[in-house]
C-alpha cells in the first residue's frame, strides 16, 4: 500500500489501482455521513478531485493520487458510509482506476514515509 | 501582545486534557469535538446529558434605580416584551439595526439576583459581543449602568437527564420553569442557573466565576450521565432545534419577520412599536415578506451545506441555504434557508444545487426534532 500527500491510499494488482482515504484523513474528518463518488467509465487526472467525503460538519475533497479511467467505484459506501470510518484502508475503499501513467506510482510514499509524513 | 492569538476560556485546559480537538471560534480556541465524535455527542445529548462550554459568549448587566426604568431602555433596542419579565424570568429577543435586520439575537433575564434585583442580565453571541456591548451601552439613558462581566464562565447542561444530574448537586433547580433562572449553590460554587439552552432539550444554562468553572465541570462529569460536548454537536443539534445560528441564519439584512422570529414580539410591542427597526417589523407584519427563513430536508442522502443555492422546480433560483448538515438523530441530511414567501409552505418540491447537480428537496415544518423543553 502507498501513499499521497494528500491522503489517499493506492494498492495496484494488474493494472487497476484501488484507492481510498488513509485511517489517518478518516480520523482528521470524523463520523463520515456520505460519499459523493464519480462514474465509472470517468477518465481522472492524477491530483483533480475527483470525489467528496462528507462528515456532519463539513465536505471534504479527495484527490485521485494517480491518472487513468474510473472502472469501479465502492456502490457500499452509499449504504453505510461509516465504512470509511471503520475499515478506512480496506472495505472503505473509494474507486478502482485503470493507470494510463504506472510511472506516476513513483510519486508516492510507502508505508513508513506517510507515518513520519503525518508525525 | 499578538492581537490575532486565541483567547482562551476558563476551561482551556480542561478540554485539552479531556482529548478535544480545538479550532479557532469567534476568536476562542474552543473545543469542537472531544475523541468521541459528533455522532456520538449529539446522540448522547438527545440520550442522557451533555456538558458544553460556551464561556466565549458575552455576558452583561444593565443596571438602574428600578426595573421600569432599566426594562423600558431595553425595549428601545429590542422588539420582545421585557416590561412583562417577573423576577428570574428570561425571554429571547433580538437587537436591531435601524433597517430592522438584525445586529444579534440575545438572552434577557429580569435578574433576581441578590444585590441586583431590577436589573437585566445579558447574555449575547460570542462573534458579537464587541458590538452588541458598546450599542448597549451607548444607547443607555443618564443614570443606567452598563457592566460586562468577562471573568465569568458559562456552560449548559442539556438533555432529558440534565435535571436529575444537576438536581444531585441542588434539588431546588428542579423547580425552575423553562426560561426562569437563580442563584443557585451548586457544590459550593455560587451559580446563576437559567431552564434555557440550545439543543431543543431540557436543560440550564450555567454561569459561575471563571475560577469556580473548572471545579463545577469536573464535579458535574462524574456523574456517569454526563459527558463533554463540543461545538460541533451544539450545532447540529441546535439545527435539528430549528434554531437560528447568528451569521447564518439571521444577519444585519434579515428581518426578525422573515426569520420567523415574530412569535418572540408580544402584541403590544407590534402594536405601539418603540423599537429601533420597529419600522420595517410593523410593515412586515401588515404587509408581509418575501422572503421566509424555512426548514428543508434534502430527498437524498448528500448534506447540502451553507451557501447551496435554492431552485424551483423549473430551476429558477428561489433562495439561499443559511445552515445545512446531517442530523444524527433525524439520520439524513437537514437544512435551513430562505425561499422566497410563495415557496415557504410545507411539503413544496424544490431543488438544491449541490457541486452542479440538482437534488431534489422539500420544503417541511421546523424543527426537525421535537423541542422537549419542561414548560
Amino acid at each position: 500500500m502507498k501513499f499521497s500527500k494528500d491522503h489517499e491510499w493506492v494498492t495496484v494488482a494488474g493494472g487497476i489501482a484501488t484507492i481510498g482515504i488513509s485511517n489517518h484523513a478518516q480520523g482528521q474528518l470524523g463520523d463520515v455521513v456520505f460519499v459523493d463518488l464519480p462514474k465509472v467509465g470517468r477518465v481522472v487526472k492524477a491530483h483533480e478531485s475527483v470525489a467528496v467525503v462528507e462528515s456532519v460538519k463539513a465536505a471534504s475533497d479527495v484527490y485521485v493520487p494517480v491518472s487513468g479511467e474510473v472502472v469501479e467505484v465502492n456502490g457500499d459506501l452509499a449504504g453505510d458510509p461509516s465504512l470509511v470510518n471503520r475499515a478506512p484502508e480496506s472495505e472503505g475503499w473509494f474507486m478502482k482506476v485503470k493507470l494510463s501513467n504506472e510511472a506516476e506510482l513513483s510519486e508516492l510514499m510507502d508505508k513508513a514515509a506517510y507515518d513520519k509524513f503525518v508525525g | 501582545m499578538d492581537e490575532t492569538a486565541l483567547r482562551r476560556t476558563p476551561l482551556y485546559e480542561t478540554h485539552v486534557a479531556l482529548g478535544a480537538k480545538m479550532v479557532p471560534f469567534a476568536g476562542y480556541d474552543m473545543p469542537v469535538q472531544y475523541p468521541t465524535g459528533i455522532m456520538a455527542e449529539h446522540k448522547w445529548t438527545r440520550e442522557s446529558a451533555g456538558l458544553f462550554e460556551v464561556s466565549h459568549m458575552g455576558q452583561c448587566s444593565i443596571i438602574g434605580p428600578d426595573f421600569e426604568t432599566v426594562a423600558k431602555a431595553m425595549e428601545a433596542l429590542v422588539p420582545a416584551d421585557i416590561l412583562s419579565l417577573k423576577p428570574g424570568q428570561q425571554r429571547y429577543s433580538q437587537l436591531l439595526n435601524i433597517q430592522g435586520g438584525i445586529s444579534d439575537d440575545l438572552m434577557i433575564t429580569h435578574s433576581n439576583w441578590k444585590g441586583l434585583e431590577g436589573s437585566l442580565y445579558v447574555v449575547v453571541n460570542a462573534s458579537r459581543k464587541g458590538f452588541d456591548f458598546a450599542h448597549i451601552e451607548e444607547n443607555l439613558p443618564p443614570g443606567l449602568v452598563f457592566r460586562r462581566y468577562d471573568s465569568l464562565a458559562l456552560m449548559a447542561l442539556q438533555g432529558p437527564k440534565a435535571e436529575e444530574a444537576l438536581a444531585k448537586l441542588n434539588p431546588a433547580v428542579k423547580a425552575l420553569p423553562f426560561m426562569n433562572s437563580g442563584r443557585f449553590d451548586l457544590a459550593g460554587v455560587e451559580a446563576h442557573v437559567s431552564r434555557s439552552g440550545y439543543t431543543g432539550e431540557d436543560g440550564f444554562e450555567i454561569s459561575v466565576e471563571g475560577g469556580n468553572a473548572a471545579r463545577l465541570w469536573n464535579r458535574l462529569l462524574e456523574d456517569a450521565t454526563v459527558k463533554p460536548i463540543g461545538l460541533g454537536a451544539r450545532d447540529s443539534l441546535r439545527l435539528e432545534a430549528g434554531l437560528c445560528l447568528y451569521g447564518h441564519d439571521i444577519d444585519r439584512t434579515t428581518s426578525p419577520i422573515e426569520a420567523q422570529l415574530q412569535w418572540s414580539i408580544a402584541k403590544r410591542r407590534r402594536a405601539d412599536g418603540g423599537f429601533v427597526g420597529a419600522h420595517r417589523v410593523q410593515r412586515e407584519l401588515l404587509g408581509g415578506v418575501s422572503r421566509k427563513r424555512v426548514g428543508i430536508k434534502p430527498d437524498g442522502r448528500a448534506p447540502a451545506r451553507d451557501g447551496t443555492e435554492i431552485q424551483d422546480e423549473s430551476g429558477r433560483k428561489i433562495g439561499v441555504i443559511t445552515s445545512g448538515g446531517f442530523g444524527p438523530t433525524v439520520n439524513g441530511p437537514i437544512a435551513m434557508g430562505y425561499v422566497e414567501t410563495a415557496y415557504a409552505s410545507a411539503g413544496t418540491p424544490i431543488q438544491l444545487i449541490v457541486r452542479g447537480q440538482a437534488m431534489p428537496a422539500q420544503v417541511v415544518n421546523l424543527p426537525f426534532v421535537p423541542n422537549r423543553f419542561k414548560r
